[in-house]
């Protein structure tokens, strides 16, 4: 159903062959017309609510609230990066959380299509609220890995770490040093990088995130969000 | 925060979940949900039309009447609604504004039932949105006029507190319907500025003959007559120049004003010619003075208000008439050329030079068409027939134009105003929004220690400082916490209340302290931002009056420079300081100074530990000794110009 939403309240167009070159035109004009209202028109509706309960870990009650701040936000039913940017950086007024906001984009949008529907969002909400611990795990690792090749580099992590700097904004006390990213950055990798091969793999990942207790205990920090 | 993406909350501490391997510290405890209240449908019946909303969308403002327990006063138990006996229309837009974080202002409403409403539901009108703002400001802007001039008739029989005689006097020159003395002053000074214009006039008529001379004009005839008109009116500009000019508020601007000079240039062809009367070299100079006397005629621009605005006009569409100037000049150059030469073959031809032909080209532009010159050749003929109809457009065009820029500029510069000071006000408001929020987020952080600390110290005597804040408000700050503690920084916020909550924890006093000094060593090289004070309100939000009162001082001082250089005198404070003692609770500290950089991260958490470590300890011994031998110093710094901060380091360790 989620497919079809997208021709939501068009009207099927009657084509009469003529041979006028005046209404020819003006066809094509409508159609252009029409083309980019369809454009501007999507309107994408969620598959139903029993489906999405089987597939995700909330209740009725809570994915009908999740909708409700969904839908009000995004009317037509999928959040471009430029909203979901928008929206994330009402929660941090102080720094820049663009970057970031990029990179969950990235992480949310799992079909890498350029448009995070209410499925894709519900999904990446019941893993990071409701999943078990490798899960989340499995999804952070994907978040930091920004191009998707299943390992990441100094690089990578770099880009990230910055960009959580960047949210803070630029007054802070103490005032953020030029290298403390990178020294975060290579205090991360002293503790994932097992075989000090330069790069984290997803198993390396989970298991020295299994290994250090605060990580553990703060994953679960956010198990009563909803 | 804006209401609508207070439902994106979830989805925001979710992703947090993103930092958490990266982040060294451990995490800040969530904000417990305690009331898991389902969310539920009330009803709101106003003046008898129901609206239904959920209660969770009316908490999104928590300090408004809907989202607080003020509602409950309206509960009605019978019908199980809450009745609210007002406008149901401009209901509608309230709850809008719930619904939608938007407020809308709408047209057809009367501006001031409107912001009684907004006063009855606790919403400030500031929140208006942007669409609707512009209109909302205008109407009141209006209103505000309309009861301003209404107050202004009530009150013009009211005196004035305490306005000295100078004040009073300018009061009086400035706008004559204060007083009726003033009003007197007015009409005497018109009357004689109509007076010495009609008398310059009439000097020159022709008055009839004396027998036995050729006619005279009036002012040489009764020559005697006008000179004491002249010289009356003379004195009372005078009179008048030297009052105005001893009641001005700023002098010196006074005598640079328009008006001013104007009146200088009326009165001194007098006196120059008093003085000059004997010398007969100079008098031709004299009777040229005499023209200037004209310009008493500008006088009367302070007794009329539209020469003033026309004055004004001119002045701002200067560009449009220069351009009209120089068009007009190109195309009087072109014409008066082609004119010359075509003419130039006519025998006693009036076009005589190309400047001579200027006159007939002006004159057949303008259309006016004297006749004293005209072309004689039929090549000058159809070249003057041209220029008299390229006259018209050239003069035609640019007029209107001018004088749509009149009401336009004008109505420009008022809206260019107007539009400035909104923009100044929006910016304000979002300023104010922005700072609002991590201001909440660090009152509320520094409740939240201190609620704590009270509770494991047992202390009593504070109560809870500040309301509570609302679910989501907590929340929030929970995941701005999180975030400071994943990288090691805090938020830094100019926050005068900072200097108000004092804590009466004495250990609390000190820790800060004992913090304060570590930070500005491991910071010890580093250029402050240009932020108007690198204030203490860093984790330990518990500020102190010592450090709070520093901070304070800084904010006050008008270059950056200052606060870094006090800084390092505080640097080298503390570096007596911790060098004169060698307690073993400094090791941490003193330990941390000799840490290599990349561990400069874990002083932070681990403060953060000691921190909370000894708020549980009631007095530790290591520490109050500590605060007793640290030596009071006197003059510490090289700066010798704050010497504030001698007084207030004393006061610490007067602890």
């Amino acid at each position: 159903m989620g497919a079809v939403g997208n021709s939501s309240s068009l009207q099927t167009k009657q084509r009469e062959p003529s041979k006028d070159i005046a209404w020819w035109y003006y066809q094509y004009q409508r159609d252009k017309i029409e083309d980019e209202l369809e454009m501007t028109m999507v309107c994408h509706r969620p598959e139903g609510l029993e489906q999405l309960e089987a597939q995700t870990n909330f209740t009725k009650r809570e994915l009908q609230v999740l909708y409700r701040g969904f839908k009000n936000e995004c009317p037509s039913g999928v959040v471009n990066e430029e909203t979901f940017k928008q929206i994330y950086a009402q929660f941090f007024p102080h720094g820049d959380a663009s970057t970031y906001a990029h990179y969950l984009f990235n992480a949310f949008d799992t079909t890498q299509t350029g448009s995070v529907k209410f499925e894709d969002f519900v999904t990446a909400l019941s893993i990071l609220l409701r999943g078990t611990v490798h899960e989340k795990l499995r999804w952070t690792f994907n978040l930091y890995d920004i191009n998707k090749d299943g390992y990441i580099n100094k690089e990578e992590m770099m880009d990230i770490v910055k960009a959580i700097y960047d949210m803070m904004g630029k007054y802070t006390y103490p005032v953020l040093k030029e290298d403390t990213p990178r020294q975060h950055v290579d205090v991360f990798f002293q503790k994932m990088d097992k075989n000090k091969d330069g790069i984290v793999t997803l198993d390396e990942f989970l298991e020295s995130c299994q290994e250090d207790d605060n990580i553990m205990r703060s994953l679960q920090l956010f198990q009563n969000v909803m | 925060m804006a209401a609508g993406v207070a439902a994106w909350l979830p989805f925001a501490r979710a992703a947090a979940i993103g930092w958490m391997p990266v982040a060294n510290c451990p995490m800040p405890l969530a904000p417990a949900d305690k009331s898991k209240r389902q969310d539920e449908l009330i009803v709101l019946n106003v003046s008898g039309r129901r609206f239904q909303t959920w209660r969770t969308t009316l908490e999104r403002y928590p300090d408004t009447l809907l989202g607080s327990t003020e509602k409950e006063f309206f509960f009605n138990e019978d019908t199980k609604e809450y009745f609210f006996d007002r406008d149901p229309e401009v209901f509608r837009c309230v709850l809008n504004f719930y619904r939608t974080g938007k407020l809308h202002y709408p047209r057809y409403e009367c501006i001031s039932a409107y912001d009684d409403e907004l006063a009855f539901y606790g919403i400030l009108p500031e929140i208006i949105g942007d669409c609707c703002y512009e209109e909302y400001k205008d109407r009141k802007r209006e209103n505000a006029e309309r009861l301003m001039d209404d107050n202004d008739s009530e009150n013009n029989q009211e005196s004035m507190p305490s306005l000295s005689f100078r004040q009073t006097m300018w009061r009086a020159f400035e706008n004559p319907h204060t007083s009726t003395l003033a009003l007197v002053f007015y009409y005497v000074t018109g009357f004689f500025i109509a007076v010495s214009v009609i008398t310059n006039v009439v000097e020159t008529v022709p008055c009839g003959t004396v027998p036995g001379s050729k006619e005279l004009p009036c002012g040489e005839r009764y020559s005697v007559a006008f000179f004491c008109l002249d010289t009356a009116c003379v004195m009372i500009f005078t009179v008048e120049y030297l009052l105005r000019l001893f009641a001005a508020p700023s002098r010196y601007r006074f005598i640079r004003s328009v008006m001013s000079i104007i009146d200088v240039v009326a009165i001194m062809p007098y006196y120059i010619g008093l003085v000059m009367t004997n010398n007969e070299d100079v008098s031709g100079a004299f009777v040229t003075l005499r023209v200037f006397r004209v310009f008493r005629i500008f006088k009367f621009s302070r007794h009329s208000q539209g020469l003033r605005i026309l004055g004004y006009t001119l002045k701002s569409c200067a560009s449009e008439l220069g351009f009209l100037l120089f068009s007009l000049t190109m195309a009087i150059i072109i014409f008066a050329t082609v004119m010359f030469y075509a003419e130039k073959g006519s025998s006693a031809s009036k076009f005589t030079s190309i400047p001579a032909s200027f006159w007939y080209t002006i004159v057949t532009m303008t259309t006016l068409g004297y006749g004293d010159m005209v072309p004689k050749t039929i090549a000058g003929k159809i070249f003057g027939s041209i220029c008299s109809l390229s006259g018209v457009l050239v003069i035609a065009l640019p007029v209107p134009v001018i004088v749509s820029n009149f009401s336009r500029i004008y109505h420009q510069n008022q809206r260019a105003d107007k539009r400035r000071a909104q923009k100044k006000a929006r910016l304000a408001r979002i300023r104010v929004a922005k700072t609002g929020s991590s201001n909440a987020y660090l009152h509320s952080k520094r409740n939240g220690l201190l609620n704590e600390a009270l509770e494991l110290t047992g202390t009593p005597e504070e109560e809870h400082m500040g309301k509570t804040a609302s679910l989501i408000e907590s929340q929030h700050h929970h995941l701005l916490h999180c975030l400071e503690k994943t990288t090691g920084l805090s938020y830094l916020v100019d926050d005068p209340l900072l200097s108000v909550r004092t804590s009466t924890i004495k250990n609390h006093e000190f820790i800060d302290e004992q913090m304060f000094e570590q930070n500005c060593m491991e910071s010890s090289m580093q250029n402050y931002p240009s932020t108007r004070s690198p204030s203490l309100s860093s984790h330990a939000g518990l500020t102190t009056t010592c450090c709070s009162r520093r901070s304070k001082k800084t904010t006050h001082l008008p270059n950056s420079n200052l606060p870094a250089t006090r800084l390092r005198s505080m640097q080298e404070l503390s570096t007596i300081h911790i060098q004169g003692s060698e307690q073993p609770s400094l090791t941490t500290s003193r330990s941390s100074l000799n840490l290599k950089a990349d561990d400069g991260l874990r002083p932070n958490c681990k403060t953060s530990q000691i921190t909370t470590a000894i708020i549980s300890i009631p007095a530790p011994p290591a520490l109050t000794p500590e605060g007793e031998t640290r030596p009071p110093p006197a003059s510490p710094g090289p700066n010798t110009n704050i010497p504030s901060i001698a007084s207030n380091v004393v006061k610490v360790s007067a602890l």
